[in-house]
């Protein structure tokens, strides 16, 4: 079996508020919970936290850098009963500032170790993973929204 | 592989063409008057919406006689279950919670 490939994501965004105040929504524990998800972090390299969704899934977290005002690192594990769904990723937030505001950016860089077993899955998985489509549409969308939020 | 996820959500989003997909995913290759029979609804209604499903990159059709074949193609559901689709779409929403917030701080 050959080692999954690392694929990346990035998101980028022009936002109209300096780095120093995105920085405290990125940090702040009572503020990361208010975008993000319940947490217990800490800005402290090294530190290993939980991220938690109110679907009742966990992230398992560890701070891997950290330039205040600059950019953020920590890692991003989510592990699940169904391989297609696990993950092994970190996660990057970069702070630029622009004579508007600042220009956050995202990169979540990984691997799914099932993702293989997804794409080749028997049919009968097919049943299953419409039925998950269904209920990510029913919850509104015309986007894919979150990962955990959908799977369980 | 370049279907847009837009263009699958919308193939997907219709109960009668999820169904004949996910038939053509179970049974293998079919005829149109093979999935007419358990579709419930009628042929040239079956017809558009594989035409739907086929423009999406999901179904591909085979001519064999007066017969046109149809057969599933799964992998076109890719863009949807890759993870970095997912995350793309999770960290948009999460960023429009985190500039929701940042306009409720202070400073």
């Amino acid at each position: 079996m050959t080692a999954p490939a690392t694929r990346s994501v990035v998101v980028e965004r022009e936002i109209p508020h300096p780095p120093e105040k995105i920085w405290r929504a990125l940090t702040r524990p009572e503020l990361m919970e208010e975008w993000l998800m319940h947490n217990d972090f800490q800005p402290v390299v090294g530190h290993r936290f939980t991220l938690s969704g109110n679907w009742g899934g966990t992230l398992a977290c560890e701070v891997l850098a950290l330039d205040r005002h600059r950019s953020l690192s920590y890692s991003w594990n989510h592990a699940h009963a169904d391989p297609a769904y696990a993950l092994e990723s970190t996660v990057t937030f970069t702070l630029t500032p622009t004579p508007a505001g600042t220009l956050l950016r995202v990169e979540q860089q990984g691997f799914s170790p099932g993702q293989k077993q997804a794409f080749g899955g028997a049919s009968a998985g097919w049943r299953d993973k419409l039925a998950r489509l269904e209920r990510l549409l029913d919850a509104g969308g015309t986007a894919p929204t979150p990962t955990p939020e959908t799977e369980q | 592989m370049d279907t847009s996820p837009d263009l699958l959500f919308r193939s997907l989003a219709d109960p009668t063409r999820r169904a004949l997909f996910e038939r053509l995913c179970r049974d293998g290759e079919l005829t149109v008057g093979a999935l007419t029979a358990e579709a419930g609804v009628s042929q040239p209604a079956v017809s558009r919406h594989l035409g739907v499903l086929k423009q999406a990159g999901l179904v591909r059709d085979r001519q064999a006689g007066r017969q046109t074949h149809y057969r599933a193609q799964p992998r076109a559901l890719s863009p949807l279950l890759d993870w970095t689709s997912r995350m793309a779409g999770f960290w948009e929403s999460r960023f429009d919670s985190l500039e929701d917030l940042l306009g409720r701080m202070d400073q």
